[in-house]
């Protein structure tokens, strides 16, 4: 029947701190190798990209700081490697490692912008659809549905076309990191407006919605701070894959050269810059940015997996 | 003037088997601090009525008809806007299960504010100072800290205690509490009762009270209603209907406590169960399970199986049964033959 309470004396008074530390999230992560290893990685990746402009030693942005005759150094553990190039060199003679570092900037700011620009549409309208229903339900989710029947990649297609048809090549390349968050934000929405709508239709039988009904609080106001709260959990499991998801997609749009240009590389088109050479022996352009590539991913991918099975409370409350 | 008036209230629910009328000719009123008890099988319509009070039935249902007057305006076809004025502010309401009514996300403090705020310009400081003061009058324990705790830190008694200190916190005219002890731990159950009847006596607040518990009725109302499948079949003081219950069903609903049986016997019932509301028998929607559609000699009561009963005074209160007008016929018949 009723849980027993807590005594007073052992309740902490406020402190998001002292309750993050008391609840399960933190217990199970301090207990999870795996979780810790995942976001200590992601954290130094994180670290690396926003430091990018301190950590670099060399500007790949600047022109002047190339050296053609530098290019297609090798790494430093293989004979005729030169010291100032850690990493080695690519084709245009840009230290890699700096490269990388600006790469990873780019690749997290698409996928952070990209699944920020999905989760605003999709919450929203799978809010809308999920607490409204009937002709709104219909209309948003047959958008939904009409929307994930074009791939991102016909998406990206279809809009750099037009784009760089109306307002030129130049314009597109300038804004390349906009136009990327954009597309992928665009062509993904309705994975969020999925999940929300799903666990919305759950909680607005709940009574406390009618309590709030009964309450006389608004429409908005219910869906927005009772029932949006509510559905947080999902929304953030469904976060880290997509955000996993997003750079991916920003590397294969990139890598079919959709995405960022090769003078403002993200990790995908500098893939995608060492592929033509990997066949004359200077395979590390292309695989090292592809290992950072892998190791991003794969460490969000897995912080996704861990926080799904401790956020869903079938998996503990048994 | 009553402060409520409910005239022929008529409520149905288009469902794809066709439409459903969950409650048919209700007729109550309510005076200013007037206790009244809705009582009847689960099923019968009492959520239905209380909900539909406050416009907040859920689709597919329906207020077909009647109408509701609450303080001289009436409230069936009022805009949203204006019953969102009347919702929490002048009427409130309190649910069964107090572990659901509570947004488990928000802190109590959070929720009684954004109440108050709904329907009052006040700031957050004055609404924290109003609310604790509704904490205490519930008579929570270290109230101060409740206010920052969220509703899985309570227990059951100290969250349907929050709960009338929300239905309490801009001092409404009317509370429906729709089964508001049901959920609770028994030992808990007459201390919470025992509060809200203190509560509405003190600030004059009249209370709607939806339950099964004829033992709750008869401590806390003045008047009840008995409702089955969607009508009121009787209605009177409290006292009047617990002391001498005239239909049928409410003397089988009384003749079903536990005290009334011999110790060691079975428990008394009425046999059958309610029908749906789907398919209601002709007549009287009793007369199924009703012991009394022979008479006493041995014949036929027709009118049970073919017409609906109207109602009839028998003393206070009012009947709706064949049986009961019957009686009360003879009995008008033998007084006028005496002289």
């Amino acid at each position: 029947m009723s849980t027993p309470s807590s005594s007073p004396a052992a309740t902490p008074a406020g402190g998001r701190w002292q309750r993050l530390r008391d609840s399960y999230l933190w217990y199970s992560f301090k207990r999870d190798r795996g979780a810790q290893l995942c976001l200590a990685t992601l954290l130094a990746l994180v670290g690396m990209a926003l430091l990018a402009p301190w950590l670099a030693p060399t500007d790949p942005y600047d022109l002047a700081q190339i050296d053609i005759l530098a290019s297609e150094l090798p790494p430093f553990w293989i004979d005729g490697s030169d010291p100032a190039y850690t990493l080695g060199t690519d084709a245009q003679g840009r230290d890699l490692w700096s490269i990388i570092l600006y790469g990873t900037r780019v690749s997290l700011l698409i996928g952070f912008g990209a699944v920020l620009l999905q989760a605003l549409l999709g919450v929203v309208f799978g809010l809308l659809a999920g607490y409204l229903g009937g002709r709104v339900d219909a209309l948003l989710m047959r958008l939904a549905d009409i929307q994930l029947s074009f791939s991102t990649l016909m998406v990206a297609i279809v809009v750099g076309a037009v784009v760089k048809a109306t307002l030129g090549g130049g314009f597109y390349s300038d804004y390349a990191i906009l136009m990327l968050i954009l597309i992928i934000g665009l062509a993904e929405w309705p994975q969020y407006a999925r999940t929300v709508r799903a666990s919305v239709l759950a909680e607005k039988r709940k009574e406390y919605v009618d309590a709030a009904k009964v309450m006389g609080l608004k429409s908005r106001r219910i869906m927005f701070r009772h029932v949006l709260p509510n559905t947080l959990s999902p929304i953030f499991v469904i976060s880290t894959v997509q955000i996993a998801n997003a750079i991916i997609s920003e590397a294969a749009l990139s890598f079919l050269g959709l995405g960022m240009p090769e003078t403002h590389p993200s990790l995908g088109s500098l893939i995608k810059a060492g592929f033509d050479y990997l066949q004359s022996g200077a395979w590390w352009i292309t695989l090292i940015p592809g290992a950072f590539l892998v190791v991003l991913v794969l460490s969000i991918n897995l912080l996704g997996d861990w926080l799904r099975d401790v956020m869903n409370p079938r998996l503990y409350k048994g | 003037m009553a402060l409520l008036e409910v005239r022929d209230l008529d409520v149905r629910f288009a469902l794809r088997q066709g439409e459903v009328r969950a409650l048919r000719n209700i007729n109550f009123t309510l005076d200013r601090g007037e206790r009244l008890g809705l009582v009847g099988e689960s099923g019968a319509g009492k959520s239905v009525a209380a909900f539909s009070l406050l416009n907040l039935i859920a689709k597919p249902g329906y207020i077909a008809g009647g109408s509701i007057r609450f303080d001289g305006q009436e409230l069936i076809g009022l805009g949203e806007r204006r019953l969102r004025r009347i919702r929490g502010n002048r009427v409130s309401m309190i649910f069964q299960d107090p572990m659901m009514t509570l947004n488990p996300v928000l802190t109590i403090g959070e929720q009684m504010v954004e109440c108050l705020k709904a329907h009052r310009r006040i700031a957050s400081r004055e609404a924290r100072a109003i609310a604790l003061h509704k904490l205490q009058q519930v008579q929570i324990p270290s109230p101060e800290t409740r206010l920052d705790q969220y509703p899985h830190e309570l227990s059951g008694g100290m969250r349907q205690r929050v709960i009338i200190a929300i239905a309490l916190l801009l001092d409404p005219d009317i509370i429906i509490a729709d089964e508001p002890t049901t959920a609770l731990d028994v030992t808990i159950q007459a201390e919470i009762m025992t509060l809200l009847l203190e509560l509405c006596e003190k600030h004059n607040v009249g209370l709607i009270l939806i339950t099964h518990d004829l033992g709750v009725v008869s401590q806390v109302t003045q008047r009840m209603l008995v409702m089955y499948a969607g009508r009121v079949i009787e209605a009177g003081p409290t006292r009047e209907i617990i002391n001498d219950p005239q239909h049928p069903y409410t003397q089988g609903l009384m003749n079903a406590l536990p005290q009334m049986a011999t110790p060691g016997s079975h428990l008394n019932q009425i046999r059958g169960s309610m029908p749906p509301l789907s398919q209601l028998p002709s007549g009287c929607a009793f007369h199924p399970r009703c012991d009394f559609v022979t008479r006493a000699d041995g014949s036929e009561r027709p009118a049970c199986s073919r017409q609906v009963p109207d109602f009839v005074a028998s003393g206070n209160c009012r009947v709706a049964c064949h049986m009961v007008a019957e009686m009360l016929a003879q009995e008008a018949a033998t007084e006028e033959d005496r002289p």
